[in-house]
């Protein structure tokens, strides 16, 4: 593997594996509890949170990106007050890109963990609240193993809107070889070198490949356990 | 003794059913669909929030909404076996019985085990097997064992054997009967079907648009005309009898209740206690005792009550037999005839080949 990548390009693919897996860590618990509240039904304040988690689908990236810096950055309020007490910084970092990552991929998840659950039966939760199942223990004993094919998907659909972010990384993150620049990031700079066009076609078959893979795992995964639960 | 009162609005049907009932005990919600047993049973085991309710078992309230007291269902030790059985998918019949066996709270009516579940139901073939890959019967006898080991101290059944074939419902009703006799389990049982009513109710509660039309035991509401008349042909009354003597010369046994005995078909082996229906349209009334007839039983009585069918020709007589009560259905004219009144002495001719003895145990 390492004869066929060069130190760079090896480098830009392990940091976005890293980026990814970063933000999907990070994300998905958010996006579960997100997508149980608003599969719960009707509550006030219900249609702001949808709208809300719903955003960063309908705004472009960069513009993401930019509202990211004006609240993340060192003198945005969230990012001021991680800097000061924790001595965190986001921008131009990293866990600044694995940020813009999960920022842009959580509608994405919310939306395919909403579907999964809607999907639960509610009368064998009914069930379980009969056979004694107190709230916490229904959700860790029927909903989240039923919902799992669903958190699977979720976890990989993530991963995968991760591997390719751009906007919101390139403008929260900048474009920092080594630290922020993933693998769409070095194709965009191979493209704006002169004689760069090799380069950017070798990273692109290297994200076409990590797409592939991650697509083609999520209905793998979604297949076999619709097998193993007879639908 | 288990009390309930519930009033509802549903945009269809507006709900007002209060009963109670003896504990232990089955109690057996009757009525056509629709008209608000499930809906009784879903507030009993507080899975349904009606907009008032007051339910109590052996004294204690579990929900009134008079003064905001709401026991969550999974606090109540009421188990359910739902109409469409609710296995879990993600879990194996052993994992799905086990379900109920690890939240199970101390104090249920009988302690019952897992090794007597998987017994007395018969799953051992299927411990390892997935709810989907079973039949419509099996999957109830799993959501039966599953809700019997949450130790429960009431069980509730919402029409269990409504989606199983006929000859798969005689399968699981001996296990019921079974649970009856040897767990002293209190059970509310939600049905449509006479059968059902006949072979497992101790009490009946008629329901009907909304309402309770009838409550008691089973023999007084099997004797009720409003109930007779909803069910036509089926009609007759289900008396809890004594097994005297059996005559296997003549192929009867002798069964008796106080002052009422009768001749039935032959119920070799069969001894104590038997549920006797007497179908309504069997019986034949005569003022005096006819000599020869091929008939075994004439049976002498009193007319309790006359009860006549609007825009029909047929009426129902109540016979009193000692604390008994036979109903016949004959047609008006006959009444006229016979020149029949309340408080009359009549004599009730049933032949004994067509009086049912059920299946289980009085």
């Amino acid at each position: 593997m390492t004869e066929l990548l060069s130190p760079d390009e090896w480098q830009a693919l392990v940091l976005t594996l890293e980026v990814a897996a970063r933000a999907v860590g990070f994300g998905l618990p958010l996006a579960i509890c997100a997508a149980m509240v608003l599969a719960r039904g009707d509550f006030p304040g219900r249609f702001v949170l949808n709208t809300l988690v719903q955003l960063p689908l309908a705004l472009p990236s960069v513009v993401v990106g930019w509202l990211l810096l004006l609240v993340f950055g060192l003198r945005g309020p969230a990012g001021a007050f991680l800097y000061e007490n924790f001595g965190i910084r986001l921008v131009f970092t990293s866990t600044g890109a694995s940020l813009a990552c999960a920022t842009m991929s959580f509608p994405l998840m919310v939306r395919t963990l909403r579907v999964t659950l809607e999907a639960i039966d509610p009368g064998l939760i009914q069930a379980a609240q009969s056979l004694g199942a107190g709230r916490m223990d229904r959700l860790f004993s029927i909903v989240l193993p039923m919902a799992l094919p669903g958190v699977l998907v979720a976890a990989i659909v993530g991963f995968a809107a991760c591997l390719g972010e751009f906007g919101a990384v390139i403008t929260f993150a900048a474009n920092i070889p080594g630290e922020t620049q993933t693998l769409p990031l070095a194709v965009y700079s191979a493209l704006q070198s002169p004689d760069g066009e090799v380069a950017a076609a070798r990273l692109s078959v290297i994200s076409l490949v990590l797409a592939g893979t991650g697509l083609i795992g999520a209905e793998l995964v979604a297949r076999r356990f619709r097998e193993h639960i007879g639908r | 003794m288990i009390t309930v009162a519930l009033s509802h609005k549903f945009p269809t049907i507006e709900l007002d059913i209060a009963f109670s009932a003896p504990t232990p005990g089955t109690t057996v919600l009757f009525g056509a669909s629709g008209s608000g047993k499930s809906t009784a049973l879903a507030a009993i085991a507080g899975l349904f929030r009606t907009d008032r309710v007051h339910v109590s078992l052996n004294e204690e309230v579990l929900a009134d909404t008079g003064h905001g007291v709401f026991m969550p269902p999974e606090q109540r030790r009421i188990g359910t076996v739902f109409q469409d059985g609710r296995l879990f998918p993600h879990l194996d019949v052993l994992g799905n019985l086990k379900y109920g066996a690890k939240r199970a709270q101390a104090g249920g009516t009988a302690h019952i085990t897992l090794p007597d579940v998987v017994q007395m139901l018969g799953l051992e073939p299927y411990l390892a097997h997935r709810p989907h890959t079973l039949s419509g019967g099996e999957k109830q006898r799993v959501a039966l064992g599953r809700a019997l080991l949450s130790q429960p101290r009431l069980l509730l059944l919402d029409e269990p054997l409504t989606n199983i074939d006929e000859a798969r419902r005689a399968e699981i009703i001996p296990y019921l009967l079974n649970l009856r006799r040897n767990h002293a389990l209190p059970m509310v049982y939600v049905t449509h079907s006479m059968r059902e009513v006949s072979v497992l109710a101790d009490h009946v509660v008629m329901i009907g648009n909304g309402f309770v039309e009838a409550s008691g035991s089973l023999s007084e509401v099997s004797a009720n005309p409003r109930l007779a008349i909803a069910l036509r042909d089926e009609a007759g009354v289900v008396l809890r009898m004594r097994i005297i003597d059996h005559d296997s010369f003549r192929r009867l046994t002798r069964v008796q209740a106080g002052p009422l005995s009768l001749d039935v078909p032959l119920q070799a082996g069969r001894n104590g206690m038997v549920r006797v229906k007497i179908p309504a349209r069997e019986i034949i009334l005569a003022r005096s005792q006819p000599s020869a007839i091929s008939i075994n039983n004439g049976i002498s009585g009193r007319v309790r009550a006359m009860h006549e069918e609007l825009d029909s020709n047929i009426a129902l007589v109540q016979v009193a037999v000692g604390d008994n009560v036979l109903l016949a259905r004959v047609t008006r004219n006959a009444i006229g005839r016979l020149g029949l009144e309340t408080g009359a002495a009549v004599i009730a001719l049933i032949k004994s080949s067509s009086i049912e003895v059920l299946p289980g145990e009085g």
